[in-house]
C-alpha cells in the first residue's frame, strides 16, 4: 500500500493486484461456508476458529515484517514450544507475569538472531535455522520433555476463555490490537518503511542513510516477540507449555505471508493481506472438519494436508495471474 | 571564493594496495566541478571518502573552512553532500515519494508519516525540474532518466549544498541528457555545487566550470574547463604524449577500408515484431560494419534479429555458401556467431563467478575430454587471454565483481573470442569504460578484424563508429536508409545522414 491517507477504492485495488487474490478466495471460502454450513457463521466456531488461529495470526505478521526486509525466521515454531513451557511455568504468578515473561523471552530469541544477522553477518537461513534447533532443544530441557500443566487456579486461564469487553476473547482482542499496531509501524512510521526499502535494496537503503542495521534488528526482536507471544496463546490454548509443538510453524507462517502477496524477496508487503493470508489457511481446515461433520466423505488429518497444500498452490498461482492482468490493465 | 569543500592529501589503502596515495579536489559554492581519470584513478575512491562510505587513512576534509569527520553516508547527508550513485541507490520496488523522502519524511503532530504532505513537497520539487509524473507510482515503473532525476529531487529536498553524479548520464538518451543538464543549471543558479563524474569528455564542456584530472590515485591536474583541449585532457589521463595519441587517432579502431571479402552474413528487408520495419545489412569477412542511428532506430533489434533472437516477419537472411539463416542463438553460437550484449550486468557477467569461469562458461561443451572439464587447456586459454587482452585481475579466480568495468568487458570480449567465431556481434562494447580500456578494447577487436573476423558493431558514439567502422549502415525508426563508406566519413556527415532522412520521413 502506497498511501492510505486520501482513500481512493479504485487506486487502493489497482496498486494492490498483487494481493487481491488472497481477498477474493477468502470471501469466496467465507460465502461457500455460510451457505453450506448451519453452525458456520455461529458464534461459537467464529470465536473458537479465532481463538485457534490467533497464534498463527501472530507469528505471521512478525514473519511479513522479516520477509519484507529480504530476510527469514525459521525459529518461530520452535521459539512458541519455548515460550509456552516458561507461560506455563510462570502462570502461577498469573497473567500479568506469564505473559510478558514468555513475551520476553521470545524477544530474547529474537535478538539473538538480530545479533547473528546483522552483527556477525550470518545468513538468516542459517543464523534461524540454528536458533530453531537451539530453542527446540532449550524447551525440552527446561520441560523435561513434558508438557507442562497450567495453574488453573490462576487468572492465566481468563486469557482465552473470559470474554473482553464481554464481546470477543482475550486472545483475539490481543491479536488484534498486535495487527493494528504492526498496520501503523509499517504503513506509518520511518522505521516500516526502512524495512520495506531494505528489502527492496539493501545497500541502496545504506546510501540514502537509513539505518539498515536497527531495522534489521528490528525485525527480528518483533518476530521473537510475536513467537513469544504465540507460546502464550498456545499455553493457554491447551493449558499447557507444550515442548513439542510448534513444528512447521515457520512454514506455515511463510505460506500466510506469500499468500498474502508480499514479496519472498522483500520490498513489497501487506500486514492485512497476511492477515488475511492466515485466516485463509485455518479456514481450509474449518471448512474440512464441517465437510467431515456431514458424514458424507471422511478425510484424515493427513489428507487434509495435501488439501491445503493444494489449496495454497491454487491461491498462488491465482494471485499471480490477477497481479500480472491487473499490472497490464494499469500500464 | 572560498572552498565548499576542500580534501588535502588524502590516502586510501586496500589490504595494502593503495587506491588513493595523495589526492586533493576543492569545489567553490555554485560550481559545476568535473573529476576525470580512467578506472582505478581512484575517482570512487575519493567520492566515497567524502560521502562517509569509505574512511580515510591520511589526509583532511574540510566543509566550508571547517574540518570535517564523516564516517556514514548519513552523516555526509546531514552535512549537505548528496551523491547519485552509477547505479541508482534507490529502491525502485517502492514509490516515488518514498525515494525522494526516506529518512526525512514530514510527521503529524503524533509522529506518524504525514503521506499528503510528503507527496505534496515531491510533486513540488519534481515540477520544479518539469517532471509531472504520480509520485505515488513504483519508482521502477518509470525511465532510468526519471529515476535519475527522483535521485537529484532527493538531494535538493535534503537541501543539498554539494550534489555528486557519478556517470549520471550513462544510461541516458539525448532527450534525457537535455532535462538533466536544465536540473544542474537549475542547481548552479541556487548556488549548489555539482561534482560530476562522466566519461564522455564532451559532456564536461557541455556543462563544467572546472575539472580535476586523476591518474594512479592522484591528482595531475586541475584546470578551467574551457582552457582545456579533449586532447589535453586524454594525454593528461592517460599520461602520455598529445602528439603520440594525435597520430594513433582518437579511438584504436582505425577504420581502414581494405577490400572486402566473402560475404558471412546478408539480411535483406528484414521485418520483425520488435519495431525493425525493413533494414538490410551484410556483413563481410574482415570488415567491421557499423550500425548508425538514435536511441530506438532499430540498431540493436536489427542484431537481434541477425542472431536468431527474433523470428522474421518478412525478408530474409542469408549465410555465405548459400545456408539458411539461425532460428535460434544457439545454432547461431554453434555455427560460429558471437553476440557481445548492451547489458553487461544483466545479461553478461555472473557476478560471484571468478574470471576463469566468467570466460570459459560458453565454452565448456569443447572443452569437455570424456566427460571431464580438461582443466589444463582451461587454465592455457584463460591466462592466454588474460595476457592478451590486457586484463587486469589478480588472478584467473578473482570473482568477475571485483573488476573495473573496462576489465570485464574484456572478459566477456574473450568469452566470445575463445569460441572463435566468424562473425561477432557487439552491442556498445565500450559503453560505461575508461578510455584507456576502450583504446585497448578497439584495438583488440581490429586485431581479429584483421585476421577474418567480420563485427557488426553498434554504438552510440558517433566518434567510435566514425573511426571504427568501415562500412556504416544508417538506421532511422526501423528502416535502414543509408550507408557510408570509409574512409571520407566524418562525424558531421553521418548526423547529416541520420538528420537528412528525418527531415525526409516527417
Amino acid at each position: 500500500m502506497l498511501d492510505t491517507s486520501a482513500f481512493d477504492l479504485r487506486r487502493y485495488i489497482q496498486g494492490n493486484t498483487h494481493n487481491l487474490g488472497v481477498w477474493i478466495t477468502l470471501f469466496a471460502l467465507i460465502i461457500f461456508g455460510l451457505l453450506r454450513y448451519e453452525n458456520f457463521g455461529g458464534t461459537y466456531n467464529v470465536s473458537s476458529f479465532l481463538n485457534y488461529n490467533a497464534m498463527f495470526i501472530v507469528i505471521s505478521v512478525g514473519m511479513c515484517f522479516v520477509i519484507m526486509a529480504g530476510g527469514i525466521d525459521l525459529s518461530v515454531g520452535s521459539v512458541a514450544a519455548f515460550t509456552s513451557v516458561i507461560a506455563a511455568y510462570l502462570s502461577p504468578y498469573g497473567i500479568q507475569v506469564a505473559l510478558p515473561g514468555a513475551v520476553l523471552a521470545g524477544i530474547a530469541f529474537g535478538a539473538l538472531n538480530g545479533f547473528f544477522i546483522v552483527v556477525m553477518r550470518i545468513p538468516p537461513f542459517i543464523a534461524t535455522l540454528a536458533t530453531m534447533l537451539g530453542a527446540k532443544g532449550g524447551a525440552l530441557v527446561i520441560s523435561g520433555a513434558q508438557t507442562i500443566s497450567i495453574d488453573w487456579s490462576s487468572n492465566f486461564t481468563k486469557l482465552g476463555l473470559e470474554l473482553a469487553f464481554g464481546v470477543l476473547p482475550w486472545t483475539i482482542v490481543i491479536t488484534a490490537f498486535v495487527v493494528v499496531l504492526f498496520w501503523i509501524i509499517l504503513e506509518k512510521t520511518s522505521l516500516g518503511r526502512t524495512v520495506l526499502a531494505i528489502g527492496g535494496g539493501e545497500d541502496a537503503s545504506a546510501m540514502m542513510g537509513l539505518n539498515v542495521r536497527r531495522a534489521k534488528m528490528f525485525v527480528y526482536v518483533l518476530s521473537g516477540g510475536c513467537a513469544g507471544m504465540a507460546g502464550v496463546f498456545l499455553a493457554s490454548g491447551f493449558g499447557a507449555g507444550q515442548p513439542l509443538e510448534g513444528i512447521g510453524w515457520e512454514l506455515t507462517a511463510i505460506a500466510s505471508v506469500v499468500v498474502g502477496g508480499t514479496l519472498l524477496t522483500g520490498g513489497m508487503g501487506s500486514i492485512t493481506a497476511t492477515v488475511a493470508g492466515a485466516l485463509l489457511l485455518g479456514l481450509v481446515f474449518n471448512i474440512l472438519n464441517f465437510e467431515n461433520g456431514r458424514g458424507v466423505i471422511s478425510l484424515s488429518a493427513y489428507w487434509q494436508m495435501i488439501i491445503r497444500g493444494a489449496f495454497l498452490f491454487f491461491v498462488i498461482v491465482f494471485q499471480s495471474r490477477v497481479a500480472n492482468s491487473g499490472k497490464r490493465g494499469t500500464h | 571564493m572560498p572552498n565548499l569543500i576542500e580534501m588535502n592529501r588524502i590516502k586510501k589503502s586496500f589490504a595494502g594496495v593503495a587506491a588513493l596515495q595523495s589526492a586533493n579536489l576543492n569545489v567553490t559554492p555554485g560550481e559545476v566541478h568535473a573529476i576525470i581519470g580512467q578506472n582505478g584513478a581512484g575517482k570512487s575512491t575519493l567520492i566515497k571518502i567524502l560521502t562517509g562510505v569509505y574512511r580515510k587513512d591520511d589526509g583532511e576534509v574540510k566543509i566550508n573552512g571547517n574540518v570535517a569527520v564523516i564516517s556514514t553516508p548519513r552523516e555526509a547527508q546531514d552535512a549537505g553532500i548528496a551523491t547519485i550513485y552509477q547505479e541508482l541507490s534507490l529502491v525502485p520496488l517502492r514509490s516515488v515519494t518514498e525515494n525522494v523522502m526516506m529518512g526525512y519524511e514530514p510527521r503529524t503532530r503524533l509522529g506518524l508519516i504525514n503521506w499528503t504532505a510528503a507527496h505534496k513537497r515531491t510533486q513540488e520539487i519534481l515540477t520544479r525540474f518539469g517532471i509531472d509524473i504520480d509520485v505515488r507510482a513504483q519508482l521502477g515503473s518509470y525511465s532510468t532518466a526519471i529515476q535519475q532525476l527522483v535521485a537529484i529531487a532527493r538531494a535538493v529536498s535534503m537541501n543539498a549544498q554539494l550534489v555528486i553524479m557519478d556517470e549520471a548520464t550513462s544510461s541516458l538518451d539525448d532527450q534525457e541528457i537535455e532535462i538533466l543538464f536544465g536540473v544542474v543549471r537549475e542547481l548552479k543558479k541556487e548556488g549548489v555545487a555539482v561534482l560530476y563524474i562522466s566519461h564522455f569528455l564532451d559532456e564536461l564542456y557541455q556543462i563544467c566550470d572546472r575539472v580535476t584530472i586523476m591518474r594512479d590515485g592522484q591528482t595531475v591536474a586541475q584546470h578551467v574547463i574551457s582552457e582545456t583541449t579533449k586532447l589535453g585532457l586524454i594525454s593528461e589521463m592517460l599520461g602520455r604524449d598529445p602528439e603520440e595519441i594525435k597520430a594513433a587517432g582518437m579511438t584504436g579502431l582505425g577504420g581502414n577500408s581494405k577490400a572486402p571479402g566473402e560475404v558471412l552474413l546478408q539480411a535483406k528487408s528484414i521485418e520483425t515484431g520488435r519495431g525493425l520495419k525493413d533494414v538490410s545489412v551484410a556483413i563481410r569477412k574482415g570488415e567491421i560494419v557499423g550500425l548508425g542511428g538514435l536511441l530506438g532506430s532499430g540498431r540493436t533489434e536489427a542484431a537481434r534479429a541477425l542472431f536468431g533472437l527474433d523470428t522474421l516477419r518478412s525478408g530474409s537472411i542469408a549465410r555465405g555458401g548459400g545456408k539458411s539463416a539461425f532460428k535460434t542463438p544457439a545454432e547461431a553460437i554453434a555455427e560460429g556467431v558471437g553476440f557481445l550484449t548492451e547489458d553487461r550486468k544483466r545479461e553478461g557477467i555472473i557476478p560471484h563467478m571468478s574470471v576463469r569461469e566468467n570466460m570459459t562458461l560458453a565454452l565448456l561443451p569443447q572443452l569437455k575430454k570424456m566427460g571431464h572439464v580438461d582443466r589444463k587447456r582451461e587454465t592455457e586459454l584463460v591466462e592466454g587471454f588474460i595476457k592478451s587482452l590486457g586484463i587486469k585481475t589478480a588472478g584467473m579466480e578473482q570473482p568477475i565483481r571485483e573488476l573495473s568495468g573496462g576489465n570485464q568487458q574484456k572478459v566477456l570480449l574473450a568469452r566470445w573470442l575463445a569460441l572463435e567465431p566468424d562473425i561477432l556481434i557487439l552491442d556498445e562494447p565500450t559503453r560505461g569504460v575508461d578510455v584507456g580500456a576502450k583504446l585497448e578494447i578497439q584495438s583488440i577487436i581490429r586485431e581479429y578484424v584483421d585476421k577474418g573476423l567480420g563485427i557488426l558493431l553498434i554504438s552510440s558514439e558517433f566518434e567510435e563508429l566514425v573511426e571504427g567502422a568501415d562500412r556504416i549502415v544508417v538506421l532511422q525508426d526501423g528502416y535502414s536508409v543509408s550507408e557510408l563508406q570509409n574512409p571520407g566519413v566524418t562525424e558531421e556527415s553521418l548526423i547529416a545522414a541520420i538528420a537528412h532522412h528525418h527531415e525526409r520521413t516527417a
